[in-house]
């Protein structure tokens, strides 16, 4: 038995816990650079505004219904996540963090217990400490729960909490002929529309389809996927993530980028991020890929882009080893006259800190004194306390953040104000 | 067999000895070693429902909260009579004292100068979490 629990609207829902103001009102929050919508309220949703709609493109629409929008505050969001998981995990054993909203917890044992007043406690729990509404859903199977879950957010009668198994055969059948089989977790865009063209529109039919043909037709993974539908369990908990085989930082700039040494000073800052995360998990990295690109929606502009991978002469996880790697890769590919708009960085090539090769030749390894003392006072004195003169100071592409609420809960400077 | 130094040697972990007694006296004090205090631990019952929030306004002074305080605030606990809480009235954050007796509800403040929030009848009260302690630099 699963549970899947899941923040209703959660960027949203963090922004109003500081800002009660914002409760019952339209409220968006932006991604990065103030783009597009990320994360929308139940108001804006009932206004028809889709995920990943353009700002501009919603001026009118906000002016007429005065919808807030926030920039997104990932510091906010992942203390808030993080004291939210926390909660969580004291009502399992076993608990699987699928995402910044949502968690898997495992339910075996918990059978006998009534399932639904076990969800209506977490909920409360979660929505008295943290401010923060939530959904439960349980199942046989991680597929189940997160259907269940999808029934707690959309069906109001349910009072966000469904355990599909406590319905009746009836009542279920019902309830899932009623779901288009899109909702399923792990059919997707691409194979909705297939199914479909083969009559497979609802959940209850994709439950009853024969296994084998889904195979033939489709693949093993949507045969786990309707085995899963059926109770049998194939996916398991992941209590540990597993270690990132690639990490990636890239960004659009807030402005346009003309001139090699502001691409250097991106790349740099990027490469510092991914560093970080990188000594994190204990790993190094064999290579560095670079990209830079221009913007492809503006048309009739000279476009260009172009990635290129530098393999590192010894795995590193020393910032400055992969800041050089990477200029050297980045002045390859630089050639003037574009407007860019995005870079990129990739470390690949991921192996764990104790298993290296060593080259024939000495090389330089790097500091990692130095890298723990600049992590220790990043972490201490926020991010790019003590970074690389590569990085630039205040640099023009920074990120377009206007809309930013206060970091409420990780910066001493911006805690909420009470009067 | 030939064998070649390396230039650059495993380093070899050592293990750490929390006191050396190769002759005289062992520390005294040995057994009695508990850790040191953490303020944390003091302040904080709830980690995860513990908020820090900041005071703008002298409507509390009475209760001795002054401005620019910092308060230390328990979303985890239930408010009662009497308790300094952080509320939301119209939209805001405030910090009031609790009032709850014989079906009526109030938030008082405790300076003269501000009056008291009643709760009219059908109205909410929402307590966004119970203040427990104030902190304050003297420096």
């Amino acid at each position: 038995m699963f549970a899947l629990v899941d923040g209703n609207n959660f960027y949203v829902s963090c922004e109003r816990v500081f800002d009660p103001k914002l409760e019952g009102r339209p409220v968006v929050v932006l991604s990065n650079n103030d783009g597009c919508v990320v994360a929308r309220s139940q108001e804006v949703k009932a206004l028809g505004v889709k995920m990943g709609v353009p700002w501009f493109q919603l001026r009118e629409l906000a002016r007429q219904h005065g919808i807030v929008a926030k920039s997104s505050n990932y510091s906010l969001y992942g203390d808030m996540s993080a004291r939210m998981m926390a909660v969580l995990g004291r009502y399992s054993p076993e608990q699987e963090v699928y995402s910044i909203d949502e968690c898997f917890l495992g339910m075996d044992g918990f059978e006998r217990c009534a399932l639904a007043g076990y969800g209506r406690r977490i909920r409360a729990q979660v929505r008295q400490w943290l401010g923060l509404p939530v959904c439960v859903g349980f199942g046989a199977t991680k597929t189940l729960a997160k259907l269940a879950n999808f029934v707690a957010k959309k069906r109001p009668e349910f009072g966000g909490v469904c355990d599909l198994a406590a319905l009746s055969p009836v009542a279920r059948d019902e309830l899932l002929a009623g779901i288009d089989v899109g909702e399923v977790w792990g059919v997707g865009h691409r194979g909705t529309p297939r199914l479909k063209a083969l009559g497979i529109d609802n959940v209850k039919a994709l439950r009853d389809a024969d296994p084998t043909w889904l195979r033939r037709e489709f693949s093993v993974v949507l045969e786990r996927t309707v085995a899963e539908l059926n109770g049998t369990p194939c996916i398991d908990l992941e209590e540990a993530a597993p270690a990132k085989q690639q990490i990636m930082s890239s960004r659009a700039f807030g402005a346009y980028v003309y001139d090699l040494a502001g691409l250097e000073e991106a790349v740099a800052t990027y490469v510092g991020r991914a560093a970080e995360k990188l000594r994190r998990q204990g790993s190094l990295a064999g290579a560095v890929q670079v990209y830079i690109r221009t913007n492809p929606f503006k048309e009739g502009h000279p476009q260009y882009q172009r990635g290129l991978t530098v393999p590192l002469p010894e795995p590193a996880d020393d910032t400055r080893l992969l800041v050089r790697a990477a200029l050297l890769g980045l002045r390859r590919l630089f050639k003037p006259g574009y407007a860019y708009q995005k870079a990129g960085v990739m470390l690949m090539d991921l192996t764990g800190a104790r298993h290296t090769q060593a080259a024939l030749f000495d090389t330089d390894r790097g500091n990692p004194a130095l890298m723990r003392v600049m992590d220790r006072v990043n972490a201490c004195w926020g991010r790019g306390t003590l970074r690389l003169a590569a990085e630039g100071i205040d640099p023009h592409w920074r990120m377009r953040r206007g809309m930013m609420s206060p970091c409420y809960t990780t910066r001493w400077a911006e805690l909420p104000r009470v009067s | 067999m030939i064998s070649i130094p390396t230039p650059n040697p495993l380093r070899l972990e050592r293990p750490l000895f929390l006191s050396r007694v190769p002759a005289g006296f062992p520390s005294p004090a040995e057994d009695y070693v508990e850790g040191s205090l953490d303020l944390n631990e003091h302040l904080i019952a709830h980690r995860e429902a513990t908020f820090f929030m900041r005071v703008q306004g002298h409507s509390m002074t009475g209760a001795g909260i002054q401005d620019g305080d910092l308060l230390v605030v328990d979303r985890s606990l239930e408010a009662g009579h009497g308790d300094i809480v952080v509320a939301v009235v119209d939209g805001e954050l405030t910090v009031k004292r609790l009032w709850r007796r014989g079906g009526r509800v109030r938030l008082l403040a405790e300076n003269p100068a501000y009056a008291p929030i009643d709760l009219k009848d059908g109205q909410e009260l929402a307590v966004w979490g119970v203040v427990t302690n104030i902190i304050r630099s003297v420096r």
